[in-house]
């Protein structure tokens, strides 16, 4: 079965979508729960638990847009290009391997994309659920969570570097850069 | 018992996978194929391929299968090597 999956990715060059998505939506996922921590900061006086609930609904919204958008889009793509191959090639190619990989990379993509955003904020804001579950923290749990967000974004830039082949050092302090800018918008409007 | 030893197929595949996956996995199909792939033709999707498989007894029905399975396409048979060959062999 694994050896299926990854002739399918091999077939459609997933690999590559499925990298930038896993970026791309991770970087969402991190920026929101740093927008959102940034907010309860500002705030103050907000009880872990309210800052938990609302950093965690966000979370699955997240997981969920990106679940559906991801497979509406790659169904549509996929199809077509099976339509195309099958025009150029003059028969059905449902049976074949290509035919298999059209129904099943979608999934396979959405669920990049849905996972990413959710773990990475599930992470993100593990110091808020250690918190109310009376574990005593260094650190008040929402600077933690605020720590951690721009830990994750660090490590995402990191990542992309990958993709890029750019210098790791240089793509995780771009991210960084961003996350700070995002910060300041914050303090700007508190 | 008659015995295929070789095979000459002019098939139209997909890019993907490429000639060397293609024969790989042809060749992988049973012990002592031996694939040699040229490619005649290519197109934006597509590339004309002869194949020519030789081995002690070629499953036609299994080798068919699995081009179909990696999205080709047999448009001729054109070469066919037999031999009656002693029972128990």
């Amino acid at each position: 079965m694994i050896s299926r999956i990854r002739n399918f990715i091999r077939l459609t060059h997933a690999s590559r979508i499925t990298r930038r998505y896993f970026v791309t939506n991770g970087f969402d996922g991190a920026l929101t729960m740093l927008g959102l921590n940034m907010g309860f900061y500002y705030q103050g006086e907000i009880d872990a638990d309210v800052a938990l609930g609302a950093c965690f609904a966000t979370a699955v919204a997240l997981m969920m847009s990106g679940l559906s958008s991801a497979y509406i889009s790659e169904t549509a793509e996929r199809r077509k290009e099976l339509g195309d191959l099958e025009h150029a090639m003059v028969e059905d190619m449902e049976e074949s391997d290509h035919g298999d990989a059209a129904r099943l990379v979608p999934y396979l993509i959405a669920l990049v994309n849905g996972l990413s955003p959710f773990l990475i904020s599930l992470l993100i804001i593990s110091p808020l659920w250690l918190s109310i579950n009376g574990i005593d923290l260094p650190l008040h749990p929402i600077e933690a969570a605020l720590i951690l967000s721009f830990i994750m974004i660090f490590l995402l830039g990191l990542y992309s570097s990958r993709i890029s082949g750019q210098f790791w050092l240089w793509t995780g302090i771009r991210a960084l850069i961003v996350a700070m800018i995002t910060s300041w918008i914050i303090w700007l409007v508190r | 018992m008659e015995l295929v030893k070789r095979l000459l197929l002019d098939v139209l595949k997909p890019h993907s996978p490429n000639p060397l996956e293609f024969a790989r996995n042809l060749a992988s199909l049973s012990e002592g194929y031996e694939v040699r792939l040229v490619v005649e033709e290519m197109d934006e999707k597509t590339e004309s391929i002869i194949l020519e498989i030789s081995a002690h007894d070629i499953d036609y029905d299994l080798v068919s299968e699995k081009i179909k399975e990696m999205g080709g396409s047999i448009h001729s048979i054109d070469e066919v090597e037999v031999v009656n060959a002693p029972a128990g062999e």
